[in-house]
């Protein structure tokens, strides 16, 4: 059975359905990417996904339970967490206060603080700074920040939502490493990014949504060659 | 100016309440960005709820001894009517227009004072609360009442448990993550809803306090008293930069001051004989807020709007 499964997910804004019946799904152990253009749905999709929004219709299964009705901070409990499009970090907390945040469930304090401890090795400017208003930090290390907060809850799935925008290139590769190790580590992690080539390069699975549905999927390695993908999304004519 | 030691005091005094009664409005606001006008009714809920608990004692027994049982009654009907307002009022809003909430608040104004006109025995005019007997105390050169001490002593008690409290604790940070990015919070696993009711609470329990300083203050309370206060306190909360805790406590004492300094200085003031003494004073702490928002929008020790997620 998979870690997560959705199947026909439809969302609506009020009368605007943005979302129009997508099924996919996600093995533990796994990086799923969702990618496609702008207003595509996948934010939606996903803020769907951690309670954040409530289905119009459709069934999602998390670790073997429905939690299509589960209030946002009921499914972080089940381990599924979610960093946001455009980072979110508490910006008037401090670096060290926001990686606490991203534990707010557990009540294993020696354990947060290996964690917190861990998320420093992963990116020592965090620990630097640790003291700082979240506020101060660049885009990228409020980025790293926000990955390193979604990990402290220690989830079973990771969804991370477009991770490398408005990042320079050698911040968006960082990321993109980052990724790679957490992968590598064996997280799951469920991947929205405009990013295509990153994204597919490392991912076991990939669906191209357009306009609230699923377009095309496969495996990363078949989607980067598909004609129609390198098209329109890897800047090919 | 002989006697500006004691209008200090009384400002200061003055001050202290209405900074208790700004908590109330500014937790609340801090959270939900909603104004909860029904506030000052709370705090007259917590008066009624304060002189309960003194007529349900027997005859003839001590102020002091009486006082801790006053105030928790206070404490404990503000906190049940403000609870009781998240939850049937405000809460079924939560997504509606702006104004649906704030037209709501209007009305559960009234719905209280008239629960307390038409129930409470003999509230149709003020009743008379307790009052301590004895001299006033001579403070740094002037003279608090003894019912005023208890100001003095409980606002700064209180705005350092709220201090740590915030500052320190797990649900005091989620409150904080609340206040910053509601939808961020829960992802953190934060329940929002919860965060919610206890701003509620803490704004209620704080107008409780104020509610029997109030009493203790003026020597009566009415159904009415809500109104003036609950205006004064918001002022105050504007005035301090509405959000933040301590502004509302800067905002009160600031507040304060002005009414009492304008009500003693104002009609020496060659030109300004008409405009001094007591009836102007609500003039002069509304005056005071538009100047000081014409200066600081946001108030003087402002929240920062633009990082708000
Ligand atoms: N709060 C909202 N209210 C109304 N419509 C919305 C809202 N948020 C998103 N939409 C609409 O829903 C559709 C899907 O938006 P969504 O943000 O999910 O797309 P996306 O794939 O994440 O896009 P991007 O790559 O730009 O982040 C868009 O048409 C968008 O305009
Ligand atoms: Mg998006």
């Amino acid at each position: 059975m998979p870690l997560l499964e959705v199947e026909d997910l439809r969302v609506a804004y009020g009368k605007i359905e943005a979302v129009k019946g997508i099924s996919f799904s996600v093995e533990a152990g796994q990086v799923v990417t969702l990618i496609g253009t702008n207003g595509a749905g996948k934010t939606t999709t996903l803020r769907t996904l951690s309670g954040l929004l409530k289905p119009l219709a459709g069934k999602i299964t998390f670790d073997g339970e429905v939690i299509n009705d589960m209030g946002a901070h009921k499914i972080v409990a089940k381990g599924l967490a979610h960093s946001p499009e455009g980072r979110r970090i508490f910006p008037r907390l401090t670096i060290a206060e926001n990686l606490q945040l991203g534990a707010f469930l557990r009540k294993d304090a020696s354990g947060i603080q290996r964690d917190i401890e861990r998320a420093y090795t992963l990116f020592p400017i965090l620990g630097e700074r640790r003291g700082q208003a979240a506020g101060t930090l660049s885009g990228g290390e409020q980025q790293m920040l926000a990955m390193g907060r979604a990990l402290m809850s220690q989830p079973k799935l990771l969804m991370l939502d477009e991770p490398s925008m408005g990042l320079s290139p050698i911040m968006m590769q960082r990321i993109m490493e980052t990724i790679t190790e957490l992968k590598a580590q064996g997280t799951t992690i469920l991947l929205v990014e405009q990013n295509a080539q990153a994204a597919l390069s490392l991912a076991d699975h990939g669906h191209v949504m357009e306009i609230g549905t699923i377009a095309l999927s496969g495996t990363g390695q078949e989607l980067m060659h598909d004609e129609s993908v390198r098209k329109a999304y890897l800047g090919e004519d | 100016m002989n006697d500006l030691p004691q209008q200090l005091a009384s400002g200061l005094i003055l001050g202290a309440m209405y900074g208790l009664i700004a908590i109330g409005y500014t937790m609340v606001y801090g959270i939900v960005q909603l104004i909860n006008f029904a506030h000052g009714e709370i705090v007259m809920f917590g008066a009624f709820g304060g002189l309960t608990a003194w007529l349900l004692l027997p005859q003839g027994t001590a102020l002091t001894l009486a006082l801790p049982l006053m105030l928790v009654m206070a404490v404990g009907v503000s906190v049940l009517v403000g609870i009781g307002a998240e939850r049937f009022a405000y809460r079924p809003l939560r997504n509606a227009p702006r104004l649906a909430p704030l037209i709501t608040a209007i009305g559960l104004s009234i719905m209280l004072q008239q629960l307390i006109w038409s129930f409470y025995p003999d509230a149709k005019k003020a009743r008379s609360f307790p009052q301590f007997s004895g001299e006033s105390v001579q403070l740094l050169g002037a003279n608090v009442q003894r019912g005023e001490l208890f100001l003095l002593i409980a606002a700064p008690i209180c705005m350092i448990a709220l201090g740590f409290f915030v500052a320190k604790t797990r649900t005091g940070r989620a409150m904080q993550a609340t206040s910053q990015d509601p939808d961020t919070a829960k992802l953190m696993g934060i329940n929002t809803d919860r965060i919610i009711v206890t701003a509620f609470a803490i704004g209620a329990a704080f107008g409780g306090v104020a509610a029997i300083a109030y009493g203790l203050k003026y020597g009566q309370i009415d159904f009415k008293i809500g109104f003036i206060l609950g205006l004064k306190a918001f002022t105050a909360a504007v005035l301090g930069g509405i959000g933040n805790i301590y502004g509302a406590m800067v905002g009160g004492v600031v507040l304060g001051l002005a009414e009492s300094l304008a009500t003693a200085y104002i009609e020496h003031i060659p030109g300004m004989e008409l405009f001094g003494g007591g009836a102007w004073k609500n003039v002069w702490a509304f005056v005071l807020l538009i100047l000081v928002l014409l200066v600081r929008p946001q108030g003087l020790l402002g929240e920062r709007v633009a990082d708000r997620a």
